[in-house]
Parts: structure tokens; C-alpha cells; sequence
């Protein structure tokens, strides 16, 4: 343990202080502000669709503390992935489930304030914990850690077989959200040949508006 | 910079995750709050990364399989979310009971037909 602390950066508590924060700590602390109070109206507005783009305030914040933490290619990632695709699915899943536009009362369940005090209650112990534990690790932070070539390295040296696994599983998944959302009922007779079922003079008129 | 920085908004983050799971009647909002907690969890993987500086980069790697499952995820899971408004005509979690205990959907259903009548 005292190996792999030693290897993971320095521990210098008497020089790196949280009374003197450094240029990049501040602007984490104002964008992780900004993130949490996103997420806290994302999740307890009772606008739906307000919801929905309080997410992409949310996860375009994240992307941005991503790139504080020079994970360049994630940040990009995030923007191209989440706030390209997923808040756009979320927003069509709202719209196709009949979201009503303005406020709706009920949006909010009745187990509101189980809820609140279980999120305080793990608030709590994970942040005294957190706290406890790495309250004097200090992120050496270099340029170019998570550079688009960085990452085709180590993600195309080491990582390749997850990755193929990975996209074994997207197709997987692609392939049951169509049978999971295609229309059984509407399956359109595919005529025969010999056996022409619809008449023959829309079949003649058909081909003539073409 | 600090590890406890990344460390703490990654925590807050997931509990509001936890608060918006369990507190949304909504499906889609339920599926919001998941990524909520996703996102927490991603960024706790490249603040550690950062830290640990791995050879393998091995919490950057998981992050983008991460991103990858959850797009997947939200795919499948507003697939599911939409046959199920198209069969029964709610996305309401509290209204959805067909696998629940059969005593409390058995109330729920008298009480609706109850409803119905009044």
C-alpha cells in the first residue's frame, strides 16, 4: 500500500494547502458548483422538459471539469455522446410518453422526503469519507495524459479486446431496441407471386403516377 | 489540484443521483437520474487516473466503456420505456405494479376500478 501511495503522486500537506488554491482548483470549485446546482434543479424541478436541459447544463459542466482534469478526449467524448445523443433521446422519450409541457404537480412521488433523507444520509458519509481519506493526495497534473493520441494508444495496445467486446454489445443492444420497439401488429402481407392480391387497376394506376 | 475536489463533487453528484432515482414517478427522469450517477462515477474514474497516473491509463479506458454502456443503456432502456407506455398507457413507476406483490397491486387495481366507478 505504502508502494502504490508512494508511486501515486506526492504527499506534501505542509506545502499544498486548501487555503491557497491554485488557478485550476478555483475554476473546478465555480464549474463543480455550477454542475451541482444543475443537477439539484434537474432533479427536482417539476418541469419535465426543464429537467432535461438542466442534464445537459449538468453533463456539459462535467465535460469541462473532464478537461481541467486533461482528459481532453473524454471531454469530447462527453460533449459528442451525451449531450449529443443521450439528451436527445431523453428529450423524444419525454415527447413520445406525452410529457405534458408546463408543470405537472405529480412529478415528484410520495416517498420525496424517504428519498431526501436516504441522499442526505449518503451525502453525508461519503463526503466525511472522502474527505478522511484523500484529504492530502495531491493530482500532478501534466499535459497530453489524455491526448486523442494518448488515448488511441493505450486504447488500441491494451484495451483492444474489451473494446471489441464492447462493440459486440452496442450492436447487441441495437438490435434489441429494434425488436423492442418495432410494431408487431402492423406487418404488412408481402403478395405472393401468381397470387396478385390487390386489384389490378390500382396496380396499373400506381404505376402510372409514377 | 487537489484529489478531494473531484473526489467530493463526484460524491454529491451521485447522491443527487440516489435522491433523483427515488424520488422521480416519471420513467425518463429515473433514466436522467441513472446518468446522473454515471456521470459521478466517470468523473471519479479520471481524477483517479490523473492520480494514480496508471501505465495502462486503465480509468480513462473504463470511462469511455462507461460512456459507451450508458449510451447503450439509455437506448434500451427508452425502448423498454416505450413499449411499455404503448401497452399499458402510463410511464408512471409507481403505476407500473404487474410484477409487484400480488396483495398491494391486487388494492391498487380495486382502488382504480373504485375510481373509475366514482
Amino acid at each position: 500500500m505504502s508502494t502504490l501511495l508512494a508511486a501515486a503522486g506526492s504527499l506534501e500537506p505542509a506545502v499544498r494547502s486548501f487555503l491557497s488554491p491554485t488557478g485550476q482548483e478555483i475554476v473546478f470549485l465555480l464549474v463543480g458548483i455550477a454542475v451541482l446546482g444543475a443537477a439539484v434543479v434537474s432533479v427536482t424541478t417539476k418541469q419535465l422538459v426543464h429537467a432535461a436541459l438542466w442534464l445537459v447544463v449538468t453533463l456539459g459542466g462535467l465535460a469541462v471539469e473532464f478537461l481541467l482534469l486533461t482528459a481532453e478526449f473524454i471531454a469530447w467524448v462527453q460533449v459528442l455522446i451525451y449531450l449529443g445523443s443521450v439528451v436527445v433521446l431523453v428529450l423524444f422519450g419525454l415527447m413520445l410518453t406525452r410529457a405534458p409541457i408546463g408543470r405537472s404537480p405529480d412529478a415528484d412521488s410520495g416517498n420525496r422526503w424517504v428519498a431526501l433523507a436516504v441522499a442526505l444520509a449518503a451525502a453525508g458519509t461519503l463526503v466525511t469519507l472522502v474527505v478522511d481519506a484523500f484529504r492530502t493526495s495531491w493530482i500532478d497534473l501534466s499535459p497530453g495524459a489524455g491526448s486523442t493520441e494518448a488515448t488511441g494508444t493505450y486504447l488500441f495496445r491494451y484495451w483492444v479486446l474489451p473494446f471489441e467486446a464492447l462493440s459486440v454489445l452496442l450492436l447487441a443492444a441495437l438490435v434489441g431496441a429494434i425488436v423492442l420497439s418495432r410494431n408487431g401488429k402492423g406487418r404488412i402481407p408481402r403478395p405472393r407471386p401468381g397470387k396478385l392480391r390487390t386489384p389490378v387497376r390500382s396496380v396499373t394506376a400506381a404505376s402510372k403516377e409514377r | 489540484m487537489h484529489l478531494a475536489y473531484p473526489a467530493v463533487l463526484a460524491a454529491l453528484l451521485f447522491c443527487v443521483g440516489v435522491y433523483g432515482v427515488l424520488a422521480r414517478r416519471n420513467v425518463v427522469l429515473v433514466l436522467m437520474s441513472v446518468e446522473l450517477m454515471l456521470n459521478a462515477v466517470n468523473l471519479n474514474l479520471v481524477a483517479f487516473d490523473a492520480w494514480l497516473r496508471d501505465a495502462l491509463h486503465a480509468g480513462q479506458a473504463l470511462t469511455l466503456f462507461t460512456i459507451t454502456v450508458a449510451a447503450a443503456e439509455i437506448g434500451l432502456g427508452l425502448a423498454i420505456v416505450l413499449l411499455v407506455f404503448r401497452t399499458r398507457g402510463t410511464a408512471d413507476v409507481d403505476r407500473i405494479t404487474a410484477l409487484g406483490d400480488p396483495a398491494e397491486a391486487a388494492d391498487e387495481t380495486a382502488t382504480e376500478e373504485a375510481q373509475a366507478a366514482a
